[in-house]
Parts: C-alpha cells; structure tokens; sequence
C-alpha cells in the first residue's frame, strides 16, 4: 500500500471526491494555480479544470459565503482557509449562514460544504498562525468539526466530510502534515512513511464521522486527545510507564461518547488533553461529559492538560505548547490521587 | 467630492513614464534617501542569512526591493505625529520610522531586547514612541485600525495623518472597502498606500482583482487614487506630498497605488514556481529604486565615491551591531509569558 504524507492524503481525498461527483468544487487563497500554501490542492487544477478548482482572493468571508450559496443549489464546495487564525473573518458566515441554514429553513435548504483549515502551533508562526479555533465550532450546533491525525483518517474522514450533508470544519493539524509529532521539538522528524498510519489506501474508502478509536489500549488512565496531541500522549505514556489508553477523537461534533464512556468506565481515570487554551476549551466539555456519565467509576478528579490561558507566543512557543513533560506529569498526578 | 475624484482618479504618475528630476528634492534629501533605503536593504539581507542559520524561526517577510515606496512616503510626513502601520512585511516600515534596527532584529530572533520582548515576531512589532502601529499578520485587518487612528487625530483637532499601508492580495479584504468607505464618509486624514509588488503570496494581481488598477480601488467612496512608480523614491515623494496634503486640508482619504516588486519569495519558504525568474532578474536589473537613486545622484554630482563608499560603511556598521545585538539578547524571561495578557496579569498556570 502507498505510504503518503498527510497533505498528500488530503489532496487524494479531493482528487478521489471530484471524480466522483461533479458537484465538488475546490477554492481558496493560492488554491488553483500556486497548489496550495502547504501543497494540498497541487495538481488539481490541471487534472480538472479551472472551473473546479480555482483561486479566490484574499477574502475569507466571501469564499465561505459563497460556498454556502453554491451548497444550497446542492453543489458541494470543499475550501480552504489557509491558517485557521484567518477563519475569523468567515466566522459570521461559519455560524449565522452555513450552521443555520437548515434549520431557519426548516431543513429545505441545507449546506454540504467543508472548509478545510490548518490548525495548531509548532511552527513558529506566533499568535497570527497557531492558534487552535475548534472550540469556537463545536459551541455552535449545525456544524460538525473533524479533526484527523494521521494521513490514513485524513483521507477516508476528509471524503466524508465532502460526502456529508451538513457543514463540515475539518481541522489540519499543520504539524502533522509531514509526520507525527510528539511535542519533541529537538528530534528530527519522524516522517508518515515510517509509520504504519502513512499508509493510505487508492481510491475511495471513509472513515465515518463520528467515530472515536483507541491509539493505544490502557487499563491505568484514559486519555482524550485528538490532532497532535495524540502522539504527545502516546510519548508521554511510554516516558512514564503508565499504561494509559489513549484515544484518538477524530471528530469532535458530533462526539462518540460511547467509546469515551466505555473506556472510562474500565480505567476510573481521565486526563484530557488539547493544545488550545484551557478556558472554555473542548477540554471543558470533555471534562463535563466523563463526570456526568461516568462519575461513580472515577476514581480520581478529571483532570486537563492543555494551553495556557494566554496569546499564542512567539519565542515562547515551547514553554506554551503542552508537550509529552507536561501532560506525563498530569498522568502521574492522576494516578497518584 | 465625487467630482473631484473623477477629475484626480487617472494616474498623475504612471509606472510606464516615470517622473524624472524634481527641483523640490535637495542632494542633502537624496542622499539620506539613499542611506535609508541602503539601510533597510543591508537589514532585510542580514536577516535573511540569521533565517537561513537558524536563528529566526517561523515566518520572515523581507522587504527587499520595495524600499522606495516607505522610504518616500516617510519623508513626507512628522513623524512625531502621524501615524503609521502596515501588514507583516513590515521590517522597512519600522526602520523608516526611526525605530532602532536592534530592537526590531531582536525581535526576529524572539529575544526579550526586541521591541514586544520576543512575544511577536517578524510581523507583530510596534513602537508608541515612534508612532508605529504594528505590523500585523491577518490580511487586511491593519486597514480599519488605521482608519480609527485618523479618526482618533481628527477627533483631537490634531493636524496629522495616518499612513495605512496594505499590499495588492489584501486589498480584496472586505474590510478594507468598510474602512474606506467610513473614512470618506467622516472625511479622515487617512492616507491608503497599497504596495503592489504584484503577486499576494503565490496569486497574481490578475488572478485576484477584477479591477487590476487599485488605485481606483477607492473611487466607488469618491476616494481620489493615484499610480505611481513605487520604484522611484522621488516620484513616491511627490505623490506622497499630494496625498498628505489632502489628508490635513480636511479633505478626507486618498489611495496611492504604489507599483513596486519584491525580489525576494513571499516569506523565507517559497517555492518561486508563480513568477520566473527572468521577471525578477529583468526588474532588479532595470528598476532597482536604490542603483536607479545612486545613479541619479552620481550624474547630477549629488554624491561622489568617497561619499557612497563612507555611506555604505555606516550602513553596514549598523546592521552588524543589530545582528550582533540580536543574537547576543537573551532569551524572553520565563515570567513574560503570563504578562501583558490584560492589565493585571494573570497568575502563572504553570506549576
Ligand atoms: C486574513 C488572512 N488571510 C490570509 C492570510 C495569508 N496571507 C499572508 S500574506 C498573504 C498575501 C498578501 O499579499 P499582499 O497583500 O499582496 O502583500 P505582500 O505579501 O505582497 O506584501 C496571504 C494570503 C493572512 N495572513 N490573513
Ligand atoms: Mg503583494
């Protein structure tokens, strides 16, 4: 089987979705001509055409806009807002026009579109090109927020999100994109075709929406993560020792609260981890969730590693980014309560 | 005033025939002229090669090429009291603005002597005392705020002017045209410079504006606009005069569409496939704003090689001791990143 780095699976999905179905459409800023800022769309426009694949101007909210007037005469619009930090423009027409759509018409008019941005720090990008939005999603009911960690999810996930009815923000974990990364920014970088999730199947498959998996099975602690953070746990776990059982979210809205509560249920512990900031995070959610369903097998108090309640800093990107250490000490934290 | 925005809205200068000679610039003028525009190009290359070693990380957007467009435009305004601002490539803009080159290196190498103590970056610097706004890394978003700023100074019966600088790709941002459309509307002494260097990232102007001619860009408002030749410090000069002028007669904005061209990638990373190289090399070759200056200056006897030689000599001088400034720095103290967050800062989340 192919191993493909994430930007490859991505650019797979949309090739894979456009020769499916015609009504898949493919915008955004340096999208057509120059490929992509990070390369996802590099290609597209010769093999389908300049009216499939095109370039917008630097006008995020009138790419969203559009797109979901295009979804409502059922074509299905798949863009791209280069860093997740330039949504905030679009952000009227994310959640007063493509989430409502359906319901203020009562489900006659609905909106299959996806917009596809890249998320998370690690870069050096400052707070300008590192910020992680998905809690500002998952509060708004009528949309769905995917976030893939692995080159094989993007591909099956990002295909059903094109193939989704409703509006999809689908969250590229920019540091992903050429391997995993587990918060040791002073390693080389692992790349995907040395991993066995860089294998990415041809043609058309999906991962369905809504489907949590287990990254590693645990019986000491469950913890909840998604995009990077996965591998920082994973790294994190073997540092420590702690067998704890690590799952992958995948999507976020809508959640599979039975694989959470399943594992939870078995372990009595949690940790939830994300790299955005803790404050009304998903992590808050999350947290809220374990204790109502779960709270006579815990045996300890939830607990969250995650951002710090601050701007995205520049040279101090390290100190802010919650790595293998921090959420390692949360872990023992959690087994020793 | 829509009358007279059709009246001025053709280009006075147009990049094709460039204004030659101007009895109003002394040599004095050209040559500081010439050491400004030196000095932000020896900066610009000095910080290519930090990136290049690793000691900038993250994005780094080099102004090289562009130099006689904030250079210009400098001189005519006090910078005691007007206003400037512009987008993340905005190394140039602050050393026009006399901020020290060791503040704003040091903040490229995220080192607490840079000027916002290594919390920004390249495209976040800002400095109250010389009137700089920011650098700012989202497209188009330094547009309304310096509109806010003309206000603010017009609301305070002050004489001055906001220089609000943004480049082609960011004048398709919608609120660029919410921001003109104010300023027009409350007549503010904002003065709209749009830098285009022809490409916005990997996209040509023609890929992305219907209306490739920007500086009419403002006319829907009865906002006056104007070409110039970006690479022509002089003729930037004299436009720039008009348009501040204007601002502080009361007259409300102006658009300056100034053409000008980056040599360098878009950031530090580009592949380059979106131009070729010829364009380049023919641009440098032909329209380079400081050999077109320093060739003017020799012929008019403005400058001699001592002069040029001893010049060039001060330049470099000052771009060593910024380098050598901004890697010697120490890194931000561990504390900085809890504060500045609100007024009170926050308690340390950190154990
Ligand atoms: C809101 C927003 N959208 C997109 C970007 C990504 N981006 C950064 S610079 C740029 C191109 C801007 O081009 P232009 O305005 O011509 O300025 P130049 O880089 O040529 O100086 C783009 C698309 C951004 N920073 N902010
Ligand atoms: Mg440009």
């Amino acid at each position: 089987m192919p191993r493909r780095t994430m930007v490859e699976a991505i650019r797979d999905a949309m090739d894979v979705s456009m020769q499916r179905d015609d009504n898949v459409v493919v915008f955004g800023e340096d999208v057509g001509y120059f490929g992509g800022v990070f390369r996802c769309t590099q290609g597209l426009q010769r093999k389908f055409g300049s009216s499939r694949c095109f370039d917008a101007p630097i006008s995020e909210l009138g790419i969203v806009g559009t797109a979901v007037g295009m979804a409502a005469y059922g074509l299905r619009p798949c863009v791209e807002i280069q860093f997740a930090d330039y949504m905030y423009p679009a952000y009227d027409q994310i959640v007063s026009e493509a989430a409502r759509l359906r319901y203020r018409s009562a489900g006659q008019f609905t909106v299959p579109m996806v917009v596809r941005m890249p998320t998370g720090g690690g870069i050096f990008g400052g707070q300008t090109h590192s910020q992680s939005p998905e809690a500002l999603f998952t509060h708004v009911s009528g949309l769905k927020t995917v976030v893939p960690s692995n080159p094989y999810d993007a591909k099956g996930l990002l295909i059903a999100a094109i193939e989704d009815n409703d509006p999809v923000i689908f969250l590229e974990p920019k540091r992903l994109y050429n391997g995993p990364f587990d918060g040791h920014h002073d390693k080389p970088v692992t790349p995907w075709a040395r991993h066995a999730l860089g294998e990415v199947p041809e043609g058309h498959y999906t991962v369905p929406l809504g489907k949590a998996v287990v990254r590693r099975p645990g019986t000491a602690v469950t913890v909840l993560a998604y995009g990077t953070m996965v591998y920082v746990s994973e790294a994190a776990a073997a540092e420590t020792g702690i067998d704890a059982e690590i799952i992958d979210l995948r999507t976020l809205v809508p959640y599979d609260l039975d694989t959470i509560v399943a594992s939870v249920r078995k372990t009595g512990r949690c940790v939830v981890v994300h790299e955005a900031t803790l404050t009304s995070g998903f992590g808050a959610e999350l947290s809220a969730l374990v204790q109502e369903t779960c709270f006579y097998h815990l045996e300890a108090p939830v607990m969250r590693v995650t951002g710090w309640d601050t701007p995205y800093p520049h040279a101090q990107e390290w100190d802010y980014f919650p790595g293998p250490d921090r959420v390692g000490r949360t872990l023992k934290a959690v087994m020793e309560a | 005033m829509a009358k007279a925005a059709a009246a001025k809205s053709k280009p006075s200068v147009s990049a094709e025939s460039p204004r030659t000679g101007d009895n109003s610039v002394t040599p004095e003028q050209l040559r500081q002229f010439y050491r400004d525009m030196l000095l932000i190009r020896r900066f610009e290359e000095r910080a290519g090669q930090l990136y290049g070693m690793g000691l900038i990380g993250g994005f780094c957007h080099l102004y090289i090429g562009q130099e006689a467009v904030v250079v210009g435009m400098q001189s005519t305004i006090d910078s005691s009291k007007d206003a400037v601002l512009t987008s993340y490539r905005d190394h140039g803009h602050m050393l026009a603005c006399g901020m020290d080159p060791r503040g704003v290196m040091a903040e490229l190498t995220g080192r607490s002597g840079g000027y916002s103590r290594g919390k920004g970056g390249s495209m976040h610097m800002f400095s109250k005392e010389r009137n700089f706004y920011g650098g700012h890394g989202i497209v188009g978003a330094q547009v309304p705020i310096g509109t806010g700023l003309a206000f603010a100074r017009k609301y305070r019966g002050e004489n001055s002017v906001s220089l609000t600088y943004f480049g082609d790709g960011s004048a398709n941002q919608g609120q660029v045209y919410e921001a003109m459309n104010m300023a027009a509307l409350w007549k503010l002494p904002v003065v709209y410079i749009i830098e285009n260097n022809k490409y916005g990232m990997g996209t040509s102007v023609e890929r992305a504006s219907a209306v490739v001619d920007l500086y009419k860009h403002g006319q829907s408002f009865g906002i006056p606009g104007e070409q110039v030749d970006g690479m022509d410090v002089i003729a930037v000069k004299a436009a720039g005069e008009r348009a501040v002028e204007h601002g502080r007669a009361g007259k409300g904005p102006y658009v300056l569409e100034m053409l000008t061209y980056r040599y360098r990638g878009h950031s530090m990373s580009d592949p380059g496939k979106y131009r070729s190289k010829e364009e380049v090399e023919k641009m440098r070759g032909e329209r380079d704003p400081i050999e077109r200056l320093k060739k003017r200056m020799t012929e008019t006897k403005a400058i001699d090689e001592a002069r040029l030689k001893a010049l060039d000599a001060e330049v470099r001088r000052i771009v060593a001791d910024a380098a050598e400034f901004a890697t010697t720095s120490p890194e931000p103290d561990p504390k900085e990143l809890w504060t500045d967050v609100l007024v009170e800062s926050k308690p340390a989340q950190a154990a």
